[in-house]
């Protein structure tokens, strides 16, 4: 159910993301998605990869920070309305999102949506029953 | 105006004599009351008799800031604590303070320091004096309050911060004497100009300044800005606290050292050697009248030199220069001192936090600035951006819990701070001074 997310300590400085860029280009790791939290002194850069064994270890000898967290990717309906039915049924759920963001490529008629919640394992089983379909790790990296 | 003529313009050879029989009555008190004292003493093989003049006094051992550390947080003093009236502590190198106590008798001779100090710096008993040191544990606002009262002076105990209402205190209550740390002064300058009012309206005349190193540079900006003229103070808390030294306003060059209460040396800081008139190095001071916590040749860190030359003030007591550095790292920001190994210890104790850190000093709008770069390891990691910013808010807030100074704190990626390069790395000071 769960997809897995390589997370990188970034400090606000010129040419830290392009040093990242150019690892996983050297490497071969794909990005598949990617969003970027940002305050005045550092950032957050969140990614989803085609390999993340072969991500987190380059990128740990390029020097970074690096962690992997559980993330749940879902279908969002790609029409008004799609995103708000989900994110309605995760609040009177009592879940909350810590954030979130969007997949670079559509699936049919679809958006696909990264998200990590407080409660991670509740908020994919509420989503799969009611209807909104969870993508796993190995198939969203090959997307 | 000289407070006290008899004694601050006493012909060198009676002031050594009297300095002479002070050490010995210091010497025999501290050896029967301070087990520390009394142990350096019978290390070094050396009794208080022994002492027979006072270049004798280079026969005794130094006694440091460890010292004091290690005799936290009353053991250095030297009479019981019923005859204690008053504690003032400092910062110290591992978060531990280092306590000073004083009796009635010590007070009371602080004052009279002090009050020879402020007139030596411009005032009299008509003055109103602005004191923006702080009150507290810090030696600096009490030291100052209690001299400015000895001197007949009014004081405004204004304390430090609420620069707004300092203004507007200076406006409305027309103070001529300002005390403060040189940076706050110019801090000062600043928010009154903010706020529509020139120092050219206001009634200063002198500013007593001290607590923190500062330039030639600085008093020429203090004195345009201000529109006063500004003397140096120097003092340490384990001596007595401000009133150590003072620079008088006639010559502005150089500050007398009380030497009926102190007797300063110049020391080599390698080889712990003492050094002639006028060579630069480490200032050790013994005071010689201290009752509660008499210091022993303390080696105060202070890098400067010692002139005995007369001076057009009239005073005969030899002049130290501006203190031009430190032998060791200590940082003084805003009047506290810092060690690096103080940050240090308040980063260990925090969970997931590597003691992989820089200091920044800056001073933006004549204040000084901390930052402090601490690199981020994978354990203190999160991949959230709240859990990093409560991170390095948790750090901030335990520095100034445990040290008294606000500090800015940069997350940093790991390997990004420079490794066993000593000490120099750690600190970054960018301070013109």
């Amino acid at each position: 159910m769960q997809a897995q997310q390589i997370s990188i300590f970034l400090e606000n400085k010129a040419g830290r993301l392009s040093e990242v860029t150019r690892i996983l280009s050297d490497a071969g790791v794909n990005i598949r998605a990617l969003s970027l939290a940002d305050t005045s002194d550092f950032g957050v850069l969140r990614l989803i990869v085609d390999d993340n064994e072969k991500a987190e270890n380059t990128l740990k000898q390029g020097g970074f920070t690096v962690k992997t967290t559980p993330v749940v990717a879902a279908l969002v309906n790609d029409r008004p309305g799609g995103l708000h039915g989900i994110l309605d049924l995760l609040t009177r759920n009592g879940i909350n999102v810590e954030y979130m963001y969007a997949f670079v490529q559509q699936s049919g008629d679809n958006a696909v949506m990264i998200f990590r919640f407080d409660k991670l394992d509740e908020a994919a089983r509420i989503l799969s029953e009611n209807g909104v379909e969870i993508i796993d790790g190995d198939r969203l990296y090959a997307m | 105006m000289i407070f006290n003529i008899e004694y601050e313009t006493m012909p060198r050879e009676a002031l050594e004599s009297i300095q002479l029989r002070r050490l010995q009555a210091t010497l025999s008190r501290v050896y029967a009351a301070v087990p520390f004292y009394r142990k350096q003493l019978d290390d070094a093989g050396v009794k208080p008799g022994d002492v027979r003049c006072l270049s004798d006094l280079s026969r005794l051992p130094f006694t440091t800031k460890q010292d004091l550390r290690d005799n936290y947080p009353f053991n250095m003093f030297a009479v019981p604590m019923d005859n204690v009236v008053r504690i003032h502590a400092s910062s110290g190198t591992t978060g531990q303070p280092t306590v000073v106590g004083y009796t009635a008798r010590d007070i009371d001779t602080w004052a009279e320091l002090m009050a020879r100090a402020l007139s030596a710096g411009g005032a009299t008993r008509g003055d109103i004096i602005h004191n923006a040191y702080g009150y507290g544990l810090f030696t600096g606002g009490l030291g100052v309050h209690y001299g400015a009262e000895k001197l007949g002076a009014s004081v405004i105990p204004v304390s430090g911060g609420n620069t707004r209402r300092q203004v507007i205190i200076m406006k409305d209550f027309g103070p001529s004497i300002l005390t403060a740390t040189p940076s706050y002064s110019l801090h000062l300058a600043e928010a009154a100009e903010e706020m529509g009012v020139s120092f050219r309206d206001l009634n200063f005349r002198f500013g007593v300044f001290g607590a923190e190193p500062w330039s030639e540079s600085m008093r020429r900006e203090i004195e345009e800005k201000l529109h006063l003229k500004a003397v140096d103070i120097y003092g340490l808390s384990e001596v007595i606290g401000p009133g150590v030294s003072i620079e008088c306003h006639e010559a502005q060059k150089g500050l007398h050292i009380f030497e009926d209460h102190f007797i300063p040396e110049i020391i080599d800081p390698e080889t712990g050697q003492p050094l002639p008139w006028g060579e630069t190095g480490e200032l050790v001071i013994t005071s010689i009248t201290k009752e509660a916590f008499p210091v022993i040749r303390y080696r105060t860190r202070d890098i400067t030199s010692l002139n005995p030359e007369p001076c057009i003030c009239g005073r005969t007591m030899a002049r130290m220069n501006k203190v031009s550095g430190r032998t060791d790292d200590m940082l003084i920001i805003r009047g506290v001192n810092v060690f690096p190994s103080q940050i240090e210890s308040v980063l260990m104790e925090i969970k997931g936090v590597e003691p992989h850190y820089q200091l920044e000093v800056d001073r933006k709008d004549n204040l000084d600035i901390l930052t402090v770069r601490v690199e981020i390891s994978d354990a203190a990691f999160s991949d959230e951006v709240k859990e990093l910013q409560r991170l390095s808010e948790t750090i901030g807030n335990n520095i100034k819990e445990t040290l008294g100074v606000s500090a800015s704190v940069k997350l940093a990626e790991p390997k990004t701070i420079a490794r066993s390069e000593g000490k120099a790395a750690r600190v970054i000071d960018r301070r013109k001074l």
